[in-house]
């Protein structure tokens, strides 16, 4: 059915775009004032974002200049902010958890929302399937704070992680998660992974009905195996879907702060401190409001300098 | 096609930077305190309450609801003054009050537990010309000296800035069910004695101590031994941030040393490092742990929960006989800056300390010591519970002890990022004892020079 609705839909967009395109030109040739009328559409919209996105960025860069406790007077400092948390191996090491964070909240779902996606793809359409996404698509729905708490008692000594290892023999290696060094950044990780694979799964499995079921037809009397047509049919058709997963991912874990603020409070000692946290707890507990502003900026230029290049080598047009 | 579209948005995000540049203009942030005026002096106070009706703004702590307790018998007894009360937990309350205290709207009384930033800031209003003219100078000095601040930003003197709804002292609450199938028979009267009683408890397959540490609570222990092994007044020092004080001591590496020693011994529970204040008090009111390291705001509950099976002690000293010092600090309430009734609210904290009443129910809500003049009997408690229990400690503090301010009062930040990941690497035996107390003196510093 899937594959009856696809070619309807790519028809009536092909048809959008062919509509689009005269259109546009027809305008451009008729009036030289026409980016002012563009201008008075967008002023609302543009004021609103100016005022409540741009202001703030540019007053954050500001600050990052200033040791300010975000009352008193401010004192100029100039790049010091910077320098402290870039030598700081402590700072350093709080921007390193969050790349160890990409490694559950990036990799583990959408290598698992693919595999997801590729079989829930071939399932006919039925109640397993629409159970299987709704069980992976919840995590999404529940609100991060509450999913924080739930997996904090998951984790704990006497929580349902240690009562199944124990049951299937395994309560040698129970330990109270959370408050354990070594376990305590995985474990806030895997929740990550839990909290993300639904949102990659149903993105590419919306990826995967895009593909033209021709090029599957094709695989198939070449004689490709299933591996065979998810490498060379389904991989390279979802490159956009995998690039917004990527992207989506990446930010999230980067920027993560909920599940870490609720689940460890960036604890044991230092070992789940991640920039998201430690930017609140400098600003409110702390009151260094230059330091906190500072340590946001560094953490715009990694996400941008993580996000832009797989952008653009998944979101070129030559796909 | 593409770049098309994006040329004209991009051309209007460069208008909307510039213009958001030119509208911050790039001025520093902040004010400058200094045109800030909130001298009051003793000529312009009052001592009488006002017949007009005033309600008075208070921002107060969630699950704390004493104040409120109080406001209602204030109304019954001067049906003209109102409250109007607005509660927060403690991490919102602490890091919204200074804000708070700087707009245009700012509350007539606030819970602040940290005073020094703010006194600096000029935020808070000096109380010492009500001080002067209600008399409170006749009240204990111990009972007062925290919460002064000096010019500097140094407290334990200078100029008033908070009064205390409760002055609390912390110790350890024992539980005497355990005690008595493990055969102790009574308070220890020496750290030594502690440690003794704890090999018992854990020979015995009893947990030693029951502590919350997910965001510090070790402290409490760690300031308890502290206090036994260091000069108390070095510590205040420290705590009040006068020039060159240090933590970074012998006796401090000591109390370190005896933490990490419990915890290799397995005194405290296997994810101490995760146990949260709720869950650490749930579960030694389950009868599980025999110590718990607490202030004498919960006796009232426990009481409740644990009846005749519940005590309290103060930590004893290192030598038999010595000094007992214990770890304490009033509940303390501001009066922001800019509050519109600060006459009204002087009057109120006058009769919280005062009136026979309001000191019941302080004594009653908060297990607390009501402060206020020595001259004034301590209300009545039933016999033999606990808040009697913790009463007689503060008493026997107040009389021949020494009252030392919480060591995670120090700076802002010394508790989130000093205190708690070196206590918390600390136990899980991931520092040294030098390398932990190296660690809070490393940040207690990095707080001060900011």
């Amino acid at each position: 059915m899937t594959q009856a609705v696809d070619p309807a839909v790519r028809s009536s967009e092909e048809r959008a775009a062919v509509d689009a395109r005269p259109r546009r030109t027809a305008r451009r040739r008729s009036s030289s004032g026409r980016s002012w009328w563009h201008l008075v559409y967008v002023a609302p919209a543009l004021a609103t974002y100016a005022f409540f996105v741009i202001r703030p960025l540019v007053t954050s860069v500001q600050y990052s200049f200033y040791d300010w406790n975000g009352i008193g007077p401010a004192t100029w400092v100039g790049l010091d902010n910077y320098r402290r948390i870039l030598t700081d191996s402590g700072q350093l090491s709080i921007v390193a958890h969050a790349f160890e964070l990409m490694l559950f909240f990036t990799v583990v779902p959408v290598a698992l929302g693919l595999v997801a996606a590729a079989l829930m793809h071939g399932l006919p359409r039925g109640s397993f399937s629409t159970v299987a996404r709704t069980v992976l698509f919840i995590p999404q729905v529940i609100p991060l704070v509450a999913a924080g708490i739930v997996w904090d008692w998951v984790y704990s000594s006497d929580g349902i992680a240690n009562q199944l290892l124990s049951a299937i023999g395994l309560g040698g290696i129970t330990r109270p998660w959370l408050a354990d060094f070594s376990t305590a950044l995985p474990a806030v990780g895997l929740i990550g992974s839990w909290v993300m694979l639904g949102l990659c799964t149903l993105l590419l499995l919306t990826g995967i009905t895009r593909i033209d079921p021709s090029l599957y037809e094709a695989a198939r009397i070449d004689g490709a195996s299933r591996l065979g047509e998810f490498r060379h049919v389904t991989l390279p058709g979802l490159r956009r879907e995998i690039g917004v997963c990527l992207t989506v991912t990446m930010i999230a874990a980067l920027a993560s702060f909920d599940i870490i603020y609720i689940s460890t409070q960036g604890g044991p000692g230092r070992s789940t401190m991640v920039p998201g946290v430690e930017i609140y707890r400098l600003a409110f507990t702390q009151r260094e409001i230059g330091q906190a502003s500072a340590m946001a900026v560094i953490l715009m230029v990694v996400v941008l300098a993580t996000v832009v290049p797989i952008q653009r080598y998944t979101q070129r047009s030559d796909a | 096609m593409t770049s098309r579209t994006i040329t004209v948005p991009r051309s209007l995000a460069a208008i909307a930077v510039t213009t958001s540049l030119a509208l911050t203009a790039c001025s520093a942030p902040g004010s400058d305190p200094a045109a800030e005026s909130n001298a009051s002096s003793s000529a312009d106070v009052s001592t009488e309450l006002t017949d007009e009706d005033v309600t008075l703004d208070l921002y107060l702590e969630t699950g704390f609801p004493i104040v409120e307790e109080l406001s209602k018998e204030f109304t019954k007894q001067h049906p003209n003054i109102t409250f109007d009360i607005r509660s927060d937990q403690f991490a919102t309350l602490t890091e919204n009050a200074p804000r708070v205290m700087a707009g245009d709207n700012a509350p007539d009384l606030i819970r602040l537990p940290t005073i020094s930033d703010s006194a600096a800031d000029g935020l808070l209003l000096d109380l010492d010309p009500y001080a002067e003219a209600f008399g409170w100078d006749s009240f204990p000095a111990s009972q007062l000296e925290q919460m002064r601040v000096d010019d500097d930003g140094t407290r334990g003197s200078g100029a008033l800035y908070a009064l205390g709804v409760g002055y609390s002292v912390t110790g350890v609450y024992y539980n005497k069910a355990i005690a008595e199938q493990v055969g102790i028979d009574g308070p220890p009267a020496t750290v030594e004695e502690l440690e003794a009683d704890m090999a018992t408890a854990k020979a015995a397959g009893q947990l030693p101590i029951q502590q919350f540490n997910d965001i510090g609570g070790a402290a409490f222990p760690f300031q308890a031994l502290l206090n036994q092994y260091a000069d108390p007044s070095e510590v205040s020092d420290w705590i009040f941030q006068k020039d060159g004080a240090t933590i970074d001591t012998p006796a401090a590496v000591e109390a370190a040393t005896d933490l990490a020693d419990w915890a290799d011994k397995g005194y405290f529970a296997d994810d101490v490092n995760s146990v949260d204040y709720t869950t650490m008090v749930g579960r030694f009111s389950k009868g599980d742990g025999l110590f718990m390291f607490d202030g004498d705001w919960e006796s009232a509950n426990l009481d409740k929960t644990m009846g005749e099976d519940v005590g309290f002690f103060l930590m004893p000293p290192a030598e038999a006989g010595g000094t007992p010092v214990a770890m304490g600090a009033p509940n303390t309430y501001v009066v922001p800056a800019k509050s519109e009734h600060p006459d009204e609210i002087a009057y109120f904290l006058n009769w919280i300390h005062t009136d026979e009443t309001a000191r019941q129910i302080v004594v009653e809500d908060s297990g607390a010591a009501p402060g206020g003049p020595s001259s004034l009997p301590v209300p009545e408690v039933p016999a033999g519970s606990l808040t009697e229990q913790t009463l007689n400690a503060a008493a026997t503090i107040g009389e021949s002890g020494v009252l030392v301010d919480f060591v995670a009062n120090a700076t802002s930040g010394v508790y989130a990022n000093g205190i708690r990941p070196e206590l918390q690497s600390l136990l899980d035996g991931r520092i040294s004892p030098e390398e932990a107390v190296a660690g809070i003196q490393s940040q207690y510093e990095s707080d001060l020079s900011s």
